[in-house]
């Protein structure tokens, strides 16, 4: 369906210019995939749309929103909607592929169900025009695909003419296999790196103002001092992207030299991989890597199955079944002429498609994506596969997908930059002083200028008239230059080094986050990983949180827990003791239970006696018939693969035991098979044709005609077998909605059935289990046949193959009996509450994103604390526009909503979202405190402010998201307390996020485990992925990756708030520290009649951003540390500081910009009084600057810091040291004019004093306004902070603040 | 663009080998350091800190103000601003011509000692609204030929006195140049007082900047003279005024050391100056003047020091006693709940 794709390449498109920085991405994975890219066929989406909604609200919505321009200012947000909502619903006669997804009530994508599963035709091959060489590529957004696809698809593939890789490649040119992932070579290295490294705005910025100093009037500093920087950086860079080429290089060559058989002549010989070409017939071994993707021709198995993993391509670990197709099966490579020709679409990148078909002996048959292994996988169960390759090389689709994930910027940053526009008006304002003063000083001496022995503008030759000028060209050049100069000399004012900075210091924080043992999860042995190092501080503001709620909040651990067969209902006394959560009345575990059972799971399950007893009757009786086909369906109907573990690993223990390891890649599948296994209905071998069912110790096999893949559309699947006795069956199993529709309406005691079963449905999501439907028919006559041509028909399709089989399947789907339901449970992950109540009580909401029916959430809500029963739950559900809009107001008008009209605010600046920001937290204040207190306060206000939970349901949400109601749900939403929405698709997800993202200020965090959380994990301005049961595509997209939910609690509360007092910090401070210095040179150059005089030596200049002052910021930018993670975890509302931008705001910014502007001046103007009439140089008052600025720079971040280590001692004392000793080295050089100038200085008690001097005067008022600020109005950090230290030194017990303060007021 | 780099490695290629045994080896280490809980000190601004580091301030700076304001007091010091009065009373109108003619330009002045000084007496000779830090002026000189004899092609930052008629000027750029030329003799009640020139320079300078084997050469010869002239035997390390002219001044107004008396000037003592005005401050209104001076241990005369220093100090007193005063009218309880926002107002909360 149309899920992931359209998005992902949205908010890879969001306008995100890179920050100028080093890269360290590998550090957290060398496998970076992109995210995955489903998509669907929009034509299919179109159709069911059409069918449904047929009637009056789709023409005038079409009409009005695709003519939408994109042309507001939010290009992000905006970008979203024009390709969300405008094309909604066209009318049915717009055949062309247009996306429309929010907008289908049925596209609800259940992708805890089955999320791999969406196989569906691409769309048209248009979309690979090279992208090979493209890296960024995944990240553009190829409008122009999304509709040109009809017109050009069949004409565009390729060829491949089995074994014969001199034709296939003859006409087409095709790639060899050889691979290169290194971008430079030897010879381009230089232009190469340094043009990309030049890409960013930072070096442009180093390199003018290098240039400029090369300017003869210009020369402010000397060349190679100027050039200092630059080069440094540079080389650096220079020698990292080098050092990581090399890697790559040598990765290559071992990866192109890597041996593989291949059918040379007859017989399968080595060859090295990267002289293998397309349409050459290669053999692969046991647990080999493949080499480049091929059609599979041939396994070991003679049914043609291979295993593969696919770990390396999609992080899955799970095996994956790949076939052969029956007509290549029997073929004798190395005796036989093979030849054929297969088909197929231009290389792409989807991993999850493959569209060809093989033409063999004038027969077609049709290939998918089960026929073909990819390069980068490995074999694995299978002695050897043979395959003919297909695509080679770069056109793999591994290697087509390998790009990294977006880069996004962080909301410090963001403000950071608004600041540092602020700085480069005061640059432009100085410079600009600086050049009006020099204009008017030498228009006032303009007649004696040639005479100024200090200025002396012509050379003093005699006899030459008018005199030959030097360095003078005339007063609005010099006026210019003057201003040119002082660019480069105030140049630091622009902290550019405070990018590379942030970047060391998110480097050591990510370190800290990866290394920490609280977030260390062992069961899988998934430590936390950094996967985006842009945006740490963003941690520590977050305000809203979007959970997926399947393996987030749960452990997609699926237990088999209830089922519903004919009517009845079994399971219940465990049910009634599932609060107890243990399995202490299980029952007999499986494999003692009957005796005759000879196989092993792996895992233990309960099973109903009653029901167990019913299955082993020998009677003929409707509800025993109906629940042996029902536990037939759960072996039957699904993709799950047995793994017999003799074959796999040791053959020991005894014969009798062969242990079954299943295999799937949706977990409620393996719960059900494992299921049906415990019953006696064990899965035992499963091929492309044919399934075997171990009934009881009795084998059945069962023939596959052909299965209907479980799809989002459709939401269920089926699965076509023909019994041994010659009967033909339809097995389907899937959502309630989906499958009580097709069920037969005919007879009266189906419907009493269908009534009971859905009560049993009911009780079951009421008790946050997870439902499936169970139903089956007879396949008989002409039906059959019918079917099965036009399932021919369809699987062998080249184009449209998805929405084609979809009509087969609703052609065989339909009128089915009954059979049963299943209820399975999803354990709640360790934590989970105690998490989200912390989350709470930091202001942050937490709103869940389900694609489970409405009950199952409320559940789940409920037994997660989401939801408690105190809550007034405003439920929307409805139908139509109308009624959601109807819902939505009359929420709002009973419990008084105001109205903020959201999209005004959107527009409006950071003011207004600011006050509405306060206005949230005070409210979940307000709720968060104890009970008994809001009911003393006052009676009337607890009615009105008990807080809100909403609940609202995908359709619902199709409404509302298309259709303007937007702004009331942002209200309501804002206003409660608790969101969840059920029955989402990924993409409303996603809109979800971007609704709250474009309409507050606040940050968003998305955290997901499933590719059905893609979406939302890269619209979200933080995605974090869980390394969970689903694959690791949410791990992929994501920017943080961890364990488990309840580690985000010490992810945002503890990491996010160190990171962001530490970064907010950090820059504030860089920015002083910069503008400081600046300043005291801008106070000096007034003195020198405007001319860019620099006291200060060349090379310290240089070196004071560099290596006077760098170190200690770095290390207090990694290790400070105002509050220990105790307190932190103890008192969440801590974390409401970085909600109130508390260490980072523009009032900040300015008190510093005042302290830095006294600090200059007692900078320059001290010694200046000192020394106004003496003998003092230009050197030694340089000198004295110099060593004085860094003092005082270093101290006043002493003063700062709020835990001393060691490290932090020896930087900040080891800085002035090192600053001491560059001055004696550089005034021990004769050749400088300042030779000897620190050793005088030394002996000058004068010296000693004004340093003295400087720096307390300058720290005064600093001080004066930390000591009353704390005093009168100490933040709450501090009062953690003075409470944290009290209590250790004094045994001081600081009893919760919020108990304690209770009882204080009261 | 750059962070496709490192991401797209190995892996691609397809390899799980690379990928499976990484997984399981990196568990994290444990160690304080890893866990950010190494020991620590974590300062906290009590009262008691607050008021005795406004105290130690204060305890430390008035002693300092103290003693830098009492040895600038007695530090004696006499100044006679002489660039107008030393012009002939014909010349009043148009000094600059007075100064570029060739007429005799000694000048008489006397100076009452109004204290006892004590020796050495540091003559000084101080220009005012003279930049020498001007940007052009600091740059033009060259070093690297003022050090060694083989270098002093090495003109091209002296521009525009770098050469003359081909050959490079030496000592050259502007700086030396400008060389200050006005001369002093003193004497007292008829009796010549003997100035000492010698070691007026820095040692550092004498020893390793300026070479002893460095002459002056075409120095000064152009028709228009910059300031004064050198004797070309005498080698550039042995030039004091030259040395000391050439560590140009920090500020636009500015001593510079003569020469020193090293004898002791009584109280009462008129003492009879016979100077050559010939430095050319006319042609941009800059002023001359002659100081006599004694030093103490914080230098020259100056009360700056003195004064901030004991301003510091007694601000910092009045400072600890109110924030003493504070803390006893309105104390707060270090760590006190009571003051977190969200107890502090319940309902509200707006001022945060």
């Amino acid at each position: 369906m149309s899920s992931g794709e359209h998005l992902l390449s949205l908010s890879s498109d969001s306008p995100s210019p890179r920050s100028p920085h080093l890269d360290f991405s590998n550090l957290s994975s060398s496998l970076e995939y992109s995210s995955v890219v489903f998509e669907d066929n929009p034509q299919a989406n179109l159709l069911v749309k059409a069918r449904e909604l047929s009637g009056d609200a789709h023409l005038d919505l079409s009409g009005e929103h695709s003519a939408s321009p994109s042309k507001s200012q939010d290009l992000h947000s905006t970008r979203f909607r024009s390709w969300d909502f405008p094309m909604a619903l066209p009318p049915p006669e717009r055949k062309k592929g247009l996306v429309s997804w929010g907008s289908d009530s049925n596209l609800q994508h259940s992708c805890e169900y089955s999320p791999m599963s969406t196989s569906s035709p691409p769309r048209g091959s248009s979309r690979t025009n090279s992208v090979v060489d493209q890296v960024e590529i995944p990240r553009v957004f190829r409008k122009s695909m999304q509709f040109d696809d009809g017109p050009s698809r069949e004409g565009n593939y390729r060829s491949i003419h089995i074994n014969d890789p001199a034709m296939t490649n003859d006409k087409y040119r095709f790639r060899g296999n050889e691979i290169r992932t290194s971008k430079y070579t030897l010879i381009n290295f230089l232009p190469k790196n340094l043009f990309i490294q030049f890409h960013r705005v930072a070096y442009l910025y180093f390199l003018g103002i290098a240039a400029l100093n090369q300017l003869p009037p210009l020369a402010v500093f000397g060349r190679t001092a100027s050039l200092f920087p630059l080069l440094f950086v540079l080389l650096v860079t220079a020698i990292k992207d080098g050092y990581e080429d090399w890697r790559r290089h040598r990765s290559d060559l071992y990866e192109n030299n890597r041996k593989g058989l291949v059918l040379q002549s007859g017989k399968f010989l080595n060859k090295k991989w990267k002289d293998i070409r397309a349409g050459e017939v290669v053999k692969v071994c046991v647990d080999d890597s493949i080499p480049c993707d091929m059609v599979l021709l041939q396994t070991s198995d003679p049914s043609g199955i291979a295993y593969i993993q696919t770990m390396n391509l999609d992080g899955e670990s799970n095996l994956k079944t790949r076939y052969a197709r029956n007509e290549t099966i029997s073929m004798d490579f190395e005796e036989g002429e093979i030849s054929g020709v297969i088909r197929c679409e231009q290389p792409n990148r989807n991993i999850y498609e493959f569209m060809a078909n093989m033409e063999l002996d004038g027969q077609r048959c049709s290939l998918s994506q089960s026929n073909i292994i990819l390069r980068g996988c490995q074999l694995k169960n299978t002695e050897y596969a043979i395959g003919v390759a297909v695509y080679a090389g770069q056109e793999t689709k591994a290697m087509m997908n390998s790009a990294a994930s977006p880069s996004k910027r962080s909301r410090l940053e963001t403000y950071m930059n608004r600041e540092t526009i602020w700085l480069s008006i005061f640059l432009i304002i100085m410079c600009g002083v600086v050049a009006v003063g020099m204009a008017l000083w030498l228009r006032r001496h303009e007649s004696q200028l040639d005479r100024l022995p200090y200025y002396k503008k012509s050379y003093s030759v005699t006899g030459m008239r008018p005199a030959k000028l030097y360095k003078y060209y005339g007063i609005p050049m010099e006026t210019l230059f003057s201003f040119l100069s002082c660019v480069i000399v105030f140049q630091i004012m622009i902290p550019i080094s405070l990018y590379i900075t942030m970047e060391l210091v998110r480097l050591g924080q990510s370190f800290f986050m990866v290394n920490d043992k609280h977030m260390y999860y062992k069961p899988t042995d998934t430590w936390f990983q950094c996967r985006s190092l842009n945006i740490n501080e963003d941690l520590g503001q977050i305000r809203y949180v979007f959970s997926d709620k399947t393996g987030t909040l749960t452990e997609n651990k699926m237990e088999f827990k209830r089922a519903s067969v004919y009517g009845k209902n079994y399971g219940t006394f465990l049910a009634a003791s599932s609060t107890s959560q243990d399995k202490d009345i299980a029952g007999p575990s499986t494999a003692s239970s009957s005796g005759k059972k000879r196989w092993k799971l792996k895992s233990d399950i309960t099973v109903d006696s009653e029901l167990m007893d019913m299955l082993h009757k020998d009677i003929e009786q409707d509800d025993r018939i109906a629940a042996h086909k029902f536990f037939l369906a759960l072996a039957a109907c699904n993709t799950v693969i047995p793994v017999h573990a003799s074959s796999t690993c040791i053959e020991s223990v005894n014969d009798d035991v062969i242990a079954i390891d299943y295999q799937g890649e949706s977990p409620d599948e393996i719960a059900l098979v494992t299921a049906a296994s415990a019953y006696g209905y064990t899965l035992f071998e499963r091929t492309s044709g044919h399934i075997v069912i171990d009934v009881n110790g009795e084998k059945l096999r069962l023939d596959v005609l052909g299965m209907h893949e479980f799809d989002s559309v459709r939401k269920r699947m089926s699965v076509v077998i023909k019994l041994p006795n010659g009967e033909v069956k339809v097995l389907v199993k899937g959502a309630d909605t989906s499958v009580f529709n097709i069920l037969n309406e005919d007879l009266g005691k189906d419907d009493y059935l269908k009534q009971i079963t859905e009560s049993h449905l009911n009780a079951y999501s009421a008790e946050g289990l997870r439902t499936l439907v169970v139903a089956a028919k007879d396949l008989a006559g002409g039906e059959l046949d019918t079917w099965q041509r036009m399932y021919e028909a369809a699987s062998t399709s080249l184009t449209d193959r998805s929405s084609k089989l979809r009509q087969t399947a609703s052609f065989c789907e339909c009128s089915l009996n009954l059979l049963g339901a299943t209820g399975i449970e999803d354990k709640l992950q360790e934590g989970v509450p105690e998490t989200i109540e912390s989350l709470r009580e930091a202001g942050v909401k937490v709103w869940v994103l389900t694609g489970d029916k409405q009950d199952t959430a409320i559940s789940i809500g409920l037994s997660c604390k989401l939801l408690t029963s105190n809550m007034q739950r405003i439920v929307v559900n409805g139908n139509s526009e109308n009624e959601c809009l109807k819902l939505l107001s009359d929420a709002m008008v009973k419990y008084d909503v105001k109205s903020t009209n959201g999209r005004i605010e959107n527009l409006q600046l950071s003011e207004n979202a600011e006050t509405d920001n306060h206005e949230i937290p005070d409210e979940t204040k307000l709720n968060d405190l104890p009970y008994s207190k809001v009911r003393n306060d006052e009676g009337s206000q607890s009615t009105t402010k008990a807080p809100l939970a909403l609940i609202i349901d995908g359709n619902s949400l199709v409404y509302i998201l298309e259709k303007d109601l937007e702004s009331e749900l942002f209200d309501l939403a804002t206003a409660c307390r608790v969101v969840l929405c059920c029955r989402v698709a990924p993409l409303q997800k996603a809109g979800i996020v971007d609704l709250i993202k474009c309409r507050t200020e606040d940050l968003t965090l998305a955290i997901g485990d499933g590719a059905n959380d893609v979406s939302m994990i890269q619209m979200a301005d933080v995605g974090v992925g869980i390394c969970g049961q689903e694959g690791r595509q949410a791990v992929m997209a994501s920017d943080f990756a961890m364990g488990q939910f309840r580690f985000l609690k010490r992810l945002l509360l503890v990491h996010g708030h160190w990171n962001y007092q530490r970064l907010a910090y950090l820059v504030l401070y860089n920015f002083y520290r910069n503008a400081v210095f600046v300043l005291m040179l801008f106070w000096f150059m007034l003195f020198t009649a405007f001319s860019t005089t620099n006291a200060i030596t060349d090379w310290s200049s240089v070196f004071y951003s560099l290596i006077y002052t760098s170190v200690p910021t770095i290390i207090v930018g990694i290790l400070d540390k105002d509050l220990s993670h105790k307190t932190l975890f103890q008192v969440p509302k801590l974390y409401a500081a970085g909600h109130r931008n508390e260490s980072y705001n523009l009032q900040l910014f300015w008190i510093t910009m005042i302290d830095t502007l006294w600090q200059s001046l007692v900078l320059f103007f001290v010694p200046y009084f000192t020394f106004k009439v003496s003998t003092i140089d230009l050197y030694s008052i340089g000198s004295l600057w110099t060593i004085a600025v860094v003092i005082l720079v270093n101290l006043h971040l002493a003063m700062d810091i709020k835990r001393w280590v060691l490290l932090t001692h020896c930087s900040i004392w080891g800085s002035i040291l090192v600053t001491y000793i560059c001055l004696v080295i550089l005034d021990s050089i004769p050749v400088f004019p300042n030779f000897g100038t620190i050793y005088h200085l030394a002996t000058w008690p004068a010296y000693w004093l004004c340093i003295l001097l400087i720096i307390v005067l300058a720290l005064l008022p600093r001080f004066i306004f930390k000591a009353v600020g704390q005093t009168f109005r100490p933040s709450d950090i501090q009062i953690a902070r003075e409470a944290e230290i009290l209590r250790k030194r004094r045994g001081y017990v600081w009893s919760k603040p919020t108990e304690g303060s209770a009882d204080v007021r009261n | 663009m750059n962070s496709d780099g490192p991401s797209s490695t190995s892996g691609v290629g397809g390899s799980a080998d690379l990928a499976t045994p990484r997984r399981n080896s990196k568990r994290p280490k444990y160690s304080k350091f890893t866990q950010q809980e190494l020991p620590a000190c974590k300062p906290i601004l009590t009262p008691g800190w607050v008021i005795s580091s406004f105290l130690l301030v204060g305890i430390v700076f008035i002693p300092i103000g103290l003693a830098s304001l009492l040895a600038s007091r007695n530090v004696v010091e006499l100044v006679d601003r002489y660039e107008t009065a030393c012009i002939p009373d014909g010349f009043k109108k148009d000094k600059v011509k007075f100064i570029q003619s060739d007429s005799n330009k000694t000048c008489n002045r006397n100076l009452r000692v109004k204290k006892d000084m004590k020796p050495p007496i540091y003559v000084y000779y101080q220009l005012d609204n003279f930049y020498q830090n001007h940007r052009r002026y600091v740059k033009s000189r060259s070093d690297q030929q003022l050090k060694s004899k083989n270098k002093e092609n090495e003109t091209d930052d002296c521009k525009p006195e770098a050469t003359i008629n081909g050959k490079a000027i030496l000592p050259c750029g502007l700086i030396a140049w400008s060389l200050f030329n006005d001369t002093y003799s003193f004497s007292r009640s008829s009796q010549k007082l003997q100035v000492n020139k010698k070691d007026i320079s820095w040692k550092s300078d004498r020893d390793h900047k300026f070479g002893k084997d460095v002459f002056p050469k075409n120095f000064q010869n152009r028709t228009v003279k910059g300031g004064a002239t050198l004797n070309a035997s005498i080698p550039l390390n042995k030039q004091e005024d030259l040395i000391v002219w050439m560590r140009t001044a920090a500020l636009p107004t500015f001593r510079k050391l003569y020469g020193k008396i090293e004898v002791e000037l009584k109280k009462g003592d008129v003492i009879q100056v016979t100077l050559e005005n010939n430095y050319n401050t006319y042609s941009f209104n800059g002023k001359k003047k002659l100081v006599l001076s004694t030093t103490k241990w914080i230098g020259g005369k100056n009360d700056f020091i003195g004064i901030a220093y004991l301003t510091v100090g007694g601000l910092c007193f009045l400072l600890a006693l109110s924030f003493g005063i504070i803390y006893f009218v309105k104390p707060r309880r270090l760590g006190d709940p009571t003051y977190l926002s969200w107890n502090r107002n319940p309902g509200g909360g707006s001022n945060n």
